[in-house]
């Protein structure tokens, strides 16, 4: 497990340990309801200062990835995924992330994805995983009457 | 020119008077002054002046900056100047904002031949600099999203996109591979370049991958090095020596969210919106244009930048460049003509404006582009961009 370098401050610490409960969380403007982030005291949308975090579902859409196969940071082992996922509550809130769970080859762009936490030092880092979807249509026919 | 726009656009008043560049190479252990200064003599002796008559100074990012070089202060001091005007900084539009704003100073007064550079010390960097690259010190604000994740470098952001152009579009490796092939063929005529050797596309796709759908060969090559031009006054055009590149026009909007994974459109980067401000302040369009040259830190971009300033439509920059036939010395629009930063080093943005000058002046030797009248330098990525139209003679 890579060192993470969570450097977070007063404006989003709570992003940061938001998953102790296994809920992601962004500021959302009491006045227009919409979630944004990265997060400012001021709603950026209506202007409203009556922001808070509220959490969210934790599902997610992959709208791009890289494969990184370049040693470039001490801790992380290439190959891995990083992606950038949109969030279902709102798809213009995005998070920078990686793809874990899964083969490598299996991450496409459009897969849905949930939230998963891995806990580094103090920290809950945002994580996601691909959704395991209940089948919806039964695996075989039933036989006609 | 839009209807809004009453008045000659300002940028009007200045010309390129010189261009210099040090020494460049992989590991030349100098520092960054050093290389600076040899490449600021050279400046101002192409465009005619003595350092005495130096009274502005510009450079990108200055103090604390990626990749080294020296600070506006380091050699404002160093050859004891006599300023009206010095900036620096990171919070522009991209390297090229360095000129951007030494163009409004010149416009404004403040400073008739300002000096502008950009040093990088990369490929000696580790040496020269004590703790080495990016040693230690909190995150800065754009990146405390994206470090967590092993998203370290650039080349991963602009993978992310390239990725999504791949998707939306049907953009290949073998496309993006046409813009490096490009630039090598034409280092092969730089002596300044780092690669010359001959790429094929059976090259390109056997290369390691470093981050998908980027290779080696789509990434550009650290060096060490400096370059610097003069801009002055118009008023200075029958003094300079070797003739001046006029300023036609300056792409600087920022209209988008300024982030890497926030922006709004996952298939091209804040150079949409730079490539619309430049063409709002000119009669000149698209198809004036005689030479590119469009920053290719990662060889994608030179694609956005292709599409972003409507060279083609949106999403068809792949089949653009594919071949490589339009992009070449007999194309319609001959491309990174000095190498690009692929081959001929990241020069941060400023290779591709001193080639540009190069070609309006015909001086490009066996690379230049015949009857080269308008010129389009644009430098950067993600929400860090900019761009400048030149012009051969006032148009």
């Amino acid at each position: 497990m890579p060192a993470r370098f969570v450097t977070p401050d007063q404006s989003d610490e709570f992003f940061w340990r938001s998953g102790a409960d296994g809920l992601l969380r962004f500021l959302a403007c009491a006045s227009c309801g919409r979630i944004h982030h990265p997060p400012v005291p001021r709603c950026p949308y209506c202007g409203s200062r009556d922001v808070a975090p509220r959490p969210v579902s934790g599902r997610a859409t992959i709208a791009t990835y890289t494969v990184n196969r370049q040693p470039f940071m001490p801790g992380f082992e290439p190959p891995y995924v990083i992606a950038i996922v949109e969030i279902d509550e709102d798809p213009t809130v995005r998070l920078m992330t990686n793809i874990v769970g899964c083969e490598i080859d299996d991450v496409h762009i459009g897969m849905a994805v949930d939230v998963t936490f891995e806990e580094s030092g103090e920290w809950f880092v945002p994580l996601f995983t691909p959704r395991l979807t209940p089948r919806l249509t039964p695996r075989r026919q039933p036989p006609a009457s | 020119m839009t209807n809004a726009m009453t008045e000659e656009p300002l940028e009007r008043r200045a010309v390129i008077s010189g261009i210099g560049q040090s020494e460049v190479g992989r590991r030349l252990l100098r520092t960054g002054l050093d290389l600076t200064i040899e490449a600021v003599e050279r400046a101002v002796a192409d465009a005619g002046l003595t350092l005495d008559e130096i009274d502005g100074v510009s450079t990108y990012p200055g103090t604390g900056g990626p990749f080294g070089g020296a600070s506006g202060a380091d050699l404002h001091d160093a050859l004891r100047l006599r300023l009206g005007w010095r900036d620096g900084g990171l919070e522009t539009a991209g390297q090229l904002g360095a000129v951007h704003k030494a163009v409004l100073a010149v416009a404004a007064g403040l400073a008739r031949h300002v000096v502008v550079f950009r040093t990088v010390v990369e490929g000696s960097g580790n040496v020269l600099r004590p703790g080495g690259a990016g040693a230690g010190g909190a995150l800065p604000a754009q990146m405390r999203y994206l470090i967590p994740f092993g998203a370290g470098s650039a080349a991963n952001w602009i993978a992310c996109y390239a990725q999504r152009h791949m998707h939306e579009f049907g953009t290949t490796r073998e496309q993006l591979g046409a813009i490096a092939i490009n630039g090598r063929r034409f280092a092969a005529m730089n002596p300044k370049a780092i690669y010359t050797e001959p790429m094929t596309m059976d090259d390109y796709l056997g290369v390691r991958m470093i981050s998908d759908p980027f290779c080696l060969y789509d990434c550009d090559a650290p060096c060490d090095g400096s370059t610097a031009v003069i801009v002055s006054h118009r008023g200075h055009e029958p003094s300079a020596p070797h003739g001046v590149a006029h300023v036609n026009a300056m792409g600087t909007a920022l209209r988008g969210r300024p982030s890497w994974d926030q922006f709004d459109d996952l298939t091209t980067m804040a150079m949409r919106d730079s490539a619309a401000s430049l063409w709002e302040r000119t009669d000149l369009g698209p198809a004036d244009v005689d030479v590119a040259q469009l920053y290719d830190g990662f060889s994608w971009l030179t694609m956005a930048w292709i599409e972003a300033l409507g060279f083609c439509g949106r999403g068809e920059g792949g089949p653009f460049v594919e071949g490589g036939e339009r992009i070449g010395l007999g194309g319609t629009l001959p491309l990174n003509t000095w190498g690009g930063q692929l081959s001929s080093g990241r020069l941060h943005g400023f290779g591709f404006l001193h080639e540009a000058v190069l070609q309006l002046r015909g001086e490009g030797g066996a690379r230049q582009v015949g009857g080269a009248e308008v010129a389009v330098v644009a430098a950067g990525g993600g929400p860090e961009v900019g761009c400048l139209l030149l012009t051969r003679g006032i148009r």
